[in-house]
């Protein structure tokens, strides 16, 4: 065939999109000018009184000083809130403190962060003021050690939570460093496993990412499972404890087409035995 | 007999000892070793597969060239248009024939065999008309219909034009019968279109053959299982054969098409299992103590599988009878094996795939010996299937394209040489042969998930058999 210019072979098609394009831009300049106007926004509240005569504060009590010291405080420990306030009539503090001294202090243990507001009344007005204790948790103590009996989980989840995929190169059984890394700590974790359910076994699993065929895919995968399996004997988890099984290309972990998932795939992966 | 044996052994010989792509280099370096005897055979098989891949993609010799005339009725002439567009179009779908246009022949056409002149002269029309320009048709087929009796006949002929003597031109001349409507000329139209088919070594065997494949889903645990399902060779009648809940993968077709193995995961590791197809039925079969049983394949006669095993630690080769018992391993390659194919027509050749750093198709003899890499190294080569002549097979190559980008190939074991069938639509792997030798199935994933379609051997005629689902890894057994 012969090939003709991109623009020669398109051009009634592009003649219909200028046209179009105008008929969009007249109808939306028409609808623009029969829109009604918006609304204006309703009118600002009218002003309260006192603020007319320019003088808000005017006659109200004075709040020379409302603190708390220390401002941050760990859970249990005291803190003292010092206030002093001049021509109130009445002083209140929140936070169950109730009705006050003009001028004083107050020892107080708030179990969390706490912001106290004083509120000093006469017949002119109110005064408050707020003062704020910012309470932190104190650094909780170790956990009990994994293989505590009582936090040890199913088989499953631990297997599913204490061990970590072991990774490969592509079309490699090669055990890189990573994965080196990945599968010592699998051990120690495979030895606290097998400690707590002394007659589970676990599968190494080999998985190959989407690329090979899927029949040479079974035997690399294969492969991996039994690279990983010796790499776990060696650090000495019993053999007749794991049991290799490849599932090629039959099982991926993700199925997007890029590295990120084709890596996610070339997999040593762990699971529980029969 | 013996005679045979010794002409497979030479083509072994020839098979292993020849460089990649050294067809016509080799005699010379064997005949030093070898007897006048094999020299001779050498000859023999060199002029055998001296065949260029590409004419025999494109039929041997290139394809027929047919002039179908247009028959005429005689009181059945209102049924004849149903007719000559049925035949037309049956043969032209077979794939088999170049199809000469209408428009080029003469006016006046032959009706019956005696309308022919012979060849020493006397009235009648000529053959070479028909063989020459502008027609160029290797062969005529003409003749007509009649109401007789109330039915419908058919006087069908067909006629090699190359033929100077009208006798020897005659292919073959057939009388069929149906009723007299427009269904009795239809099916009469697909009888002759068959037996027309037949005669050129077509695609008429291809009816009753059967496709298995896998189809894949998730099950109620989010796992990936997949069932082996059957259907017929043009996609109809799809049916579910295998109802394990597991992955049961990579079916292979006995040469009878009476037995079916496959890989299955039902007892947690990949084990090969065997099915009678006919009653569905679970056959016994032997697996070795291993991780991995798995990509079975029969030799020709049924007898015996090939598979891979990682008995020995690494997956590779071992063969056994069909029950799986009194197996032995056949190579030693420090590389994963897989997928043994045996050669159709010589059991003692078998292709093979293996690594180690990049997965190609590889040949040997049973023994394991005489290990020979088939394809280039180029890319990954994979899913070896050989043509029922025992001599092209078709694989699955990423030669060109991108990691995993696989295409469908056809190579002559012989020369090497290779012709590529599909061009980057999706990936396109498991190429399985007809029985018919000219047809194909595959899997591409070129409409988005995995779907099974057929094909020409030239590439043409892509037809999808599959359309829902996730469906891979077909095999054509001819029941």
């Amino acid at each position: 065939m012969t090939k003709y210019p991109y623009f020669l072979l398109n051009k009634p098609l592009r003649n219909k999109a200028v046209l179009t394009l105008a008929m969009v831009m007249v109808l939306m300049a028409s609808a623009c000018s029969k829109k009604t106007p918006i609304p204006p926004p309703p009118p600002p509240a009218p002003a309260p009184a006192a603020n007319t005569n320019g003088n808000t504060n005017a006659g109200r009590p004075v709040v020379a000083d409302f603190s708390v010291e220390p401002s941050s405080v760990e859970r249990g420990q005291t803190a003292v809130l010092r206030w002093n306030v001049t021509g109130a009539t009445n002083v209140a503090i929140d936070n169950g403190i109730g009705t006050v001294e003009g001028t004083g202090n107050r020892r107080v243990v708030p179990a969390a962060t706490t912001t106290y507001t004083l509120t000093a009344g006469n017949a002119s007005g109110e005064t408050t003021r707020s003062a704020t204790v910012t309470v932190t948790s104190p650094v909780p103590p170790p956990p009990p050690a994994r293989n505590n009996s009582g936090s040890r989980g199913t088989l499953e989840s631990r297997v599913q939570s204490d061990l970590r995929d072991a990774l490969y190169d592509y079309d490699s059984n090669n055990v890189r460093d990573d994965a080196r890394a990945a599968l010592t700590a699998d051990a120690d974790a495979l030895k606290r496993i097998f400690a707590d359910f002394p007659t589970a076994t676990v599968n190494v699993e080999g998985h190959c990412d989407e690329r090979g065929s899927a029949e040479y895919n079974l035997g690399l995968g294969d492969r991996r499972a039994t690279s990983a399996r010796d790499f776990l004997v060696q650090l000495g988890i019993p053999a007749d404890k794991l049991k290799t099984i490849s599932y090629g290309k039959e099982r991926p972990v993700c199925t997007e087409s890029d590295e990120s998932c084709w890596q996610r795939n070339r997999r040593a992966h762990f699971s529980v035995g029969q | 007999m013996q005679k045979m044996m010794r002409k497979i052994k030479s083509r072994l010989y020839r098979w292993r000892s020849l460089p990649p792509a050294g067809l016509f280099r080799t005699p010379a370096a064997k005949t030093a070793s070898g007897t006048w005897l094999i020299a001779l055979f050498l000859t023999l098989a060199a002029t055998v597969f001296a065949q260029d891949i590409v004419t025999w993609i494109n039929g041997a010799g290139g394809k027929p060239a047919l002039a179908v005339i247009d028959f005429r009725g005689s009181g059945s002439q209102q049924l004849m248009s149903a007719f000559n567009s049925t035949l037309f179009n049956d043969l032209q779908g077979s794939g088999l024939f170049d199809m000469k246009s209408k428009s080029l022949f003469p006016l006046n056409n032959p009706q019956r065999p005696e309308d022919l002149r012979p060849e020493d002269g006397g009235q009648g029309f000529a053959l070479p008309d028909w063989a020459g320009a502008p027609v160029n048709a290797s062969h005529l087929v003409f003749g007509y219909t009649a109401a007789q009796n109330g039915a419908l006949v058919l006087y069908g002929n067909v006629y090699d034009t190359r033929q100077q003597n009208v006798q020897s031109a005659q292919l073959f001349s057939q009388r069929y019968s149906g009723s007299l409507d427009e269904a009795g000329a239809i099916h009469a139209a697909h009888e002759f279109a068959n037996d027309i088919i037949m005669k050129f070594g077509g695609s008429a065997s291809l009816l009753g053959s059967r496709i298995y494949y896998v189809s894949k889903h998730t099950n109620a645990k989010k796992e990936a299982v997949g069932e082996i399902m059957v259907m017929d060779w043009d996609g109809n009648n799809q049916k579910q054969l295998t109802r394990l809940n597991s992955l049961s993968i990579m079916p292979a077709i006995s040469a009878d098409g009476s037995r079916l193995a496959f890989t299955s995961y039902a007892k947690g590791t990949p084990r090969i299992m065997m099915l009678d197809t006919l009653t569905g039925r679970s056959l016994p079969f032997y697996n070795q103590e291993a991780s991995l049983n798995a990509n079975a394949s029969f030799t020709p006669d049924g007898k015996q599988i090939y598979y891979a095993s990682s008995a020995a630690g690494l997956p590779q080769i071992y063969t056994s009878s069909i029950d799986g018992q009194g197996f032995r391993r056949v190579s030693h390659r420090d590389a994963v094996e897989s997928e043994p194919k045996v050669n159709p027509k010589n059991p003692n050749l078998l292709l093979f795939t293996s690594g180690p750093r990049s997965e190609q198709i590889y040949q040997m003899n049973s023994e394991g010996v005489g290990v020979e890499r088939v394809t280039n190294g180029e890319g990954e080569a994979s899913n070896p299937a050989w043509n029922p002549d025992g001599v092209h097979f078709a694989f699955a190559w990423t030669s060109g394209y991108a990691k995993g980008d696989f295409n469908i190939f056809v190579m002559d074991i012989g020369s090497h040489q290779y012709v590529q069938l599909t061009h980057g639509e999706g990936k396109n792997e498991n190429p399985s042969w007809a029985p018919d030798g000219r047809h194909l199935v595959f899997a591409s994933t070129r409409k988005g998930k995995s779907q099974i379609y057929t094909m020409l051997a030239d590439g043409s005629q892509v037809k999808a058999l599959t359309t829902q689902g996730d469906n891979e890894t077909p095999v054509w057994g001819v029941k």
